[in-house]
């Protein structure tokens, strides 16, 4: 089944929920036509959050560019001596 | 025993694809001759025509590695990512492929880590990953962190695609999956990779992550531009209607 098929499918249950809840009335008719705009803005509050906890908690290793630094001095040694061009023009 | 049984029936093709990589081909294959001793392994550099050199630098560590472990199957421009694949992988001869950048940020010392994650799991596909503990980023300024960590947000919500990092190119397949997947990818660039690994979850291939350093390119200019955001968007938006 397509992906597409699968979040249209999520999208028509939610829907049908929430006219059930206008026609049953559970829940006031005038909080409940509010609900999609609540859901939409909790969605993209969530998703802000997720951006910001991430961008916090980005790995970063700026010991490995040290590393790399070694490697390529070690490399450049090996291959120069055996006769590869290792300069960069 | 029987893992170690396993690893020798085992040949790994590594594709490079190069543009103008004349002095960072030299530094990554020396380290993964490095790093892969023991292994039995080849590496096909898919050279684009590129202008500086690089082909004649490959012909020198031909001299210095062996004919038979490198590979220079070239082509005459630019023609993209996904052909340059298909154009390796015609001259493959092992039954995994590592598709892996020349331009230093992908580390050819997590390659043994790849091929262990596969042998003890039985992966079809191993993918490097970069946003896990373990894994991180290098050289990357706030404004380009911002725009992955929420180009993946968006992405993790919209297409659900089981695994932490769709645009990393720094992956382990078997020969047989690379095949079967390549061949219904039509995009282009990174969103390609993407493409990859979404259409790979969805076919129901096992796939394994392992954590990756990757440190922004030391040499040479980015092939990263501007108008990505927008290609990006385009492909998220094609891979969540046909996949």
């Amino acid at each position: 089944m397509k992906h597409i098929v699968k979040i249209l499918s999520l999208v028509i249950a939610i829907t049908a929920l929430w006219v059930g809840l206008l026609q049953t009335s559970i829940i006031p008719q005038s909080h409940t036509w509010l609900l999609p705009i609540y859901f939409v803005v909790s969605l993209g509050c969530y998703g802000l959050l997720m951006v910001g906890v991430g961008l916090m908690n980005f790995p970063t290793c700026p010991q490995e560019a040290l590393l790399l630094q070694k490697d390529i001095v070690e490399a450049k040694e090996y291959l120069k001596q055996r006769g590869v061009d290792v300069s960069t023009s | 025993m029987d893992e170690q049984h396993q690893k020798q029936k085992n040949k790994y093709s590594i594709i490079v694809p190069t543009y103008n990589e004349r002095l960072n081909i030299s530094l990554i294959l020396y380290l993964i001759f490095k790093h892969l001793q023991g292994v039995d392994f080849e590496v096909i550099v898919v050279d684009d025509g590129s202008p500086d050199g690089t082909q004649d630098v490959v012909k020198q560590l031909q001299q210095v590695y062996g004919e038979d472990r490198i590979l220079l199957r070239a082509r005459p421009r630019k023609m993209g990512l996904g052909p340059a694949y298909i154009h390796g992988m015609k001259h493959a001869s092992g039954n995994f492929v590592v598709i892996m950048d020349a331009d230093l940020s992908h580390h050819p010392k997590y390659l043994p880590g790849f091929l262990r994650k596969q042998l003890e799991t039985g992966a079809d596909i191993v993918t490097g990953t970069r946003y896990v503990k373990g894994g991180g980023v290098h050289g990357w300024n706030l404004m380009r962190k911002l725009t992955s960590r929420g180009a993946n947000v968006l992405a993790q919500t919209l297409l659900w695609p089981g695994v932490s990092d769709l645009t990393g190119s720094f992956r382990l397949y078997k020969k047989s999956a690379l095949e079967d997947i390549i061949s219904c990818c039509v995009s282009k660039g990174y969103v390609f990779q993407m493409e990859m690994i979404v259409r790979a979850s969805r076919k129901g291939y096992h796939i394994e992550e392992v954590p990756i350093t990757f440190v922004d390119r030391v040499y040479g200019s980015s092939k990263l531009g501007g108008s990505e955001i927008v290609e990006y968007l385009k492909g998220l938006v094609y891979l969540l209607m046909t996949t």
